[in-house]
């Protein structure tokens, strides 16, 4: 089946000259204008729907009273978080038993819009590479393990994929001076003389991972149901 | 719950009529066969020949002898010749400096990916040095494919076929050539902020704001060019990949200045905006940007007008409204108002509308004609991407129903999804165009036809490799976080052995970048036996006429 070739006496050389009488009575001919307001009608009604309307929507939202805002140093360790990208392999955002058992991994209830009152830039996150952290401070409140466990995943969680990060932390033979904060490593894993020392970075990092932690109640007065019906 | 009852019924509503609306204008002639805005983009006498730069002598003999046996070339009018070479010329310099930074981009992102598949499965490679770490060579890699690579390339084919499809000089060719270096100046000062641990934070909007404004002035040197240049048409007709070259321009600025506007955007809302941007720079910029190449280069490179100018009319349209709404659905299940993700889910299921509209046009052009894959390098590289485009739209369409999305969101499925479409689809049309172009713009041929034969399997079967590898994985990785009584480190555990062959689908897919970046640039400084010429610049009578049987 081949196309019916198309007439070869158009003038489609021509310039300005060729006459709409080729292209059909009632056709619909894309131009400039159409294109221009066509394609920003578009636009904007998607913009509305996905950015104004959510912003006019979430706007007003209060923060659930049970949460608080971060402090500067959670705030110093969120930008840790940021900077070393860990939100390409941990979200945070449980989801619904329903949907889900995020929750019955001890990942906490579904989140609500005021859960991220204090959130910007939101870090949600689209992957699970690693577990789902927004209430990892309740899960796992130990400064030790979070610092160790940054140090070296694989000294407190075997087959664990994810990077360690050495350069949060000085490696020096001989003691910890006054005022450093000493990683503590299982025996396996320290090695004689020799002293991990947490850098500010590192402890910020791990004051905001100790700060995650959305258990309060989402809405006061309304109860939890335990399975949700739909 | 009234608001959120009364938001959907108006959007409804609201779709309805723009439906009945679309129809209505164009109740008449649609679906006809393509009329004279389909063969816009042939010279007088270019119908029925083929056209491949890329392909040796034979192969264009053996190319046009598949197309048609019988056919006897008119000779070309002088001034047809005279206006297609002044086109050619006029963007020439800056197409070339455009896809030769995508190029190195290219290389450089392939690296950065390698570099982050290995990690993934061997963390504890190369731990030392911060800019190398996961989370920071990851976005590094992301960053680099999307504004260095992609863009770049999709820029380059753009400032070519504009001035082409319009049989006009490019106005300003300099002020674009500024723009490109402004652009990638951008590219690296982002690029250096993500490794040294300055990002924004948000997937696709990594870049600090002083690096988008290099962008943003940047592209809007480039733009403003080729938006000139369509007001000094010297064409009656628009042709397809005309309105996605327009459109893509001018949505991509709004949605890149909104999206990086500082401490406009706050916690939930700002998750609704980043993935209003992320799929939005997918469908309303790259989608563009590919589709308007293969709307020009699988008619030309066959000699034979696009099935049907109105199917491309409904193809466009719909992707535009469609696509625009889809963001949503990077969403679902996450503490974001439901009638939000709902609507998205519905636009994302709408898409195969376009994607069937754009399937249909294209594969219908090339029905028949597949034996022309065997003789053109172009046409092999685009139908590939063209089929590609198809499969990652319905897949992705698939993807966003909650119920499969519930299993594969969160998992390395989507990643694979997302290298279906990056990949499979445009990045496969950009190495087509490129083929196709660059003999036009350096007038020299490609060297070494078989680094093309190279390049064309290493990156087909690393891709292979890597999609199904990583589509598995991925599928099983979200089964197993499903199952409750799996304890979360069995489903690390699992992903290994997809995650290893992953990172040797992207060996072999970085090889056949190297490949063909060698093969670039040897052509850049002329290597090889076989000169071309610029076949427009001799005159009419010289002019190598393909079709009258294999030139002896």
């Amino acid at each position: 089946m081949s196309p019916p070739g198309p007439p070869k006496s158009e003038s489609r050389s021509a310039p300005h000259e060729g006459s709409h009488a080729s292209s059909g009575a009632g056709r619909f001919e894309m131009d400039e204008l159409r294109l221009v307001v066509g394609s920003m009608v578009i636009l904007s009604g998607a913009t509305a729907l996905l950015v104004v309307l959510p912003y006019l929507l979430l706007r007003d939202e209060p923060p659930p009273p049970g949460l608080k805002p971060y402090t500067e140093q959670q705030l110093k360790g969120r930008q840790v978080y940021i900077a070393n990208g860990c939100l390409y392999c941990h979200s945070q955002q449980p989801r619904d038993i329903a949907q889900a058992p995020d929750a019955l991994r001890g990942w906490g209830r579904a989140p609500v819009a005021g859960d991220y009152a204090y959130d910007t830039p939101h870090l949600l996150g689209t992957m699970r590479t690693g577990p789902d952290l927004l209430n990892i401070g309740a899960r796992q409140p130990s400064r030790d393990w979070h610092l160790g466990h940054l140090y070296q995943p694989r000294a407190y969680t075997p087959g664990s994929t994810m990077p360690p990060y050495p350069f949060l932390f000085d490696v020096r033979q001989g003691a910890a001076q006054a005022g450093e904060t000493v990683v503590t490593l299982p025996p396996a894993w320290s090695r004689p003389g020799q002293v991990v020392v947490a850098r500010p970075e590192a402890l910020a990092l791990v004051e905001y991972l100790i700060s995650l932690d959305r258990t309060y109640p989402a809405l006061a007065p309304l109860p939890v149901p335990k399975k949700a019906p739909s | 719950m009234d608001f959120t009852v009364g938001i959907l019924l108006v959007t409804f509503l609201l779709s309805l009529l723009a439906l009945f609306v679309f129809i209505a204008s164009m109740a008449k002639g649609l679906f006809g066969s393509g009329g004279a805005a389909a063969v816009q983009i042939f010279d007088e006498d270019e119908l029925g020949t083929v056209e491949d730069p890329a392909a040796t002598q034979a192969q264009r003999g053996s190319l046009q002898r598949a197309m048609d046996p019988g056919q006897q070339a008119e000779a070309r009018t002088s001034a047809d010749v005279a206006a297609r070479r002044r086109a050619d010329q006029s963007s020439s310099l800056v197409v070339g400096v455009c896809l030769t930074l995508s190029v190195v981009w290219l290389v450089l992102a392939s690296f950065a990916g390698l570099i982050s598949s290995i990690k993934l499965h061997s963390p504890d490679w190369w731990v030392g040095m911060e800019w190398l770490t996961f989370g920071r060579i990851r976005p590094v890699h992301l960053n680099l494919v999307a504004y260095g690579w992609c863009s770049m390339a999709g820029i380059g084919v753009a400032l070519w076929l504009i001035p082409r499809l319009l049989k006009t000089e490019l106005v300003g060719a300099k002020w674009a050539l500024i723009g490109g270096g402004l652009w990638t100046l951008g590219v690296v000062a982002g690029t250096v902020a993500i490794s040294t641990g300055h990002s924004d934070g948000l997937e696709w909007l990594e870049y600090p704001w002083q690096a988008d404004i290099l962008m943003i002035v940047g592209g809007a040197l480039v733009g403003f060019p080729m938006w000139l240049t369509l007001l000094r048409r010297k064409v009656e007709h628009l042709y397809v990949s005309v309105w996605y070259i327009g459109a893509g321009l001018l949505w991509f600025p709004i949605l890149f200045l909104i999206a990086n506007w500082p401490g406009l955007h706050f916690g939930v809302q700002q998750a609704t905006m980043n993935w209003w941007f992320g799929h939005n720079v997918l469908g309303l910029w790259f989608t563009p940007l590919a589709l308007a190449a293969s709307y020009y280069f699988i008619p030309k490179v066959l000699g034979k007008p696009i099935h049907s100018y109105n199917l491309s009319l409904l193809g466009f349209w719909s992707l535009a409204f469609f696509y625009s709404q889809v963001g949503g659905h990077h969403l679902i299940g996450g503490p974001v108002p439901s009638w939000l993700i709902t609507i998205s889910i519905v636009q994302s299921m709408m898409m195969v509308v376009p994607v069937f509209a754009v399937a249909i046009n294209q594969h219908l052009t090339v029905l028949g004609n597949f034996r022309a894959l065997l003789y053109s390098p172009t046409l092999r590289f685009i139908v590939l991407g063209a089929m590609m485009y198809t499969a990652a739209s319905v897949q992705g369409s698939l993807q966003a129903l909650r119920s499969v999305n519930t299993v594969t969101h969160f998992t390395h499925y989507t990643v694979a999804h997302a290298h279906l479409g990056l990949y499979g689809f445009y990045t496969m049309i950009m190495f087509g165009s490129i083929y196709f172009i660059m003999p036009r713009v350096m007038k020299w041929e490609w060297p070494y036809p078989w680094m093309i034969s190279a390049h064309f399997w290493l990156v087909l079967v690393g891709f292979g490799v890597y999609f199904v590898g990583l589509s598995f994985g991925g599928w099983y990785q979200g089964l197993a976080m499903l199952d409750k009584d799996t304890p979360f480190m069995d489903t690390v555990k699992l992903t290994l052995p997809y995650l290893q062959a992953r990172s040797i689908g992207g060996g072999l897919m970085t090889l056949g970048h190297l490949v063909f970046a060698a093969h670039f640039f040897m052509m850049g400084w002329k290597f090889g036996p076989r000169r071309l010429g610029a076949a427009l610049l001799k005159p009419p009578a010289l002019l190598p006429r393909i079709g009258k049987g294999a030139r002896a």
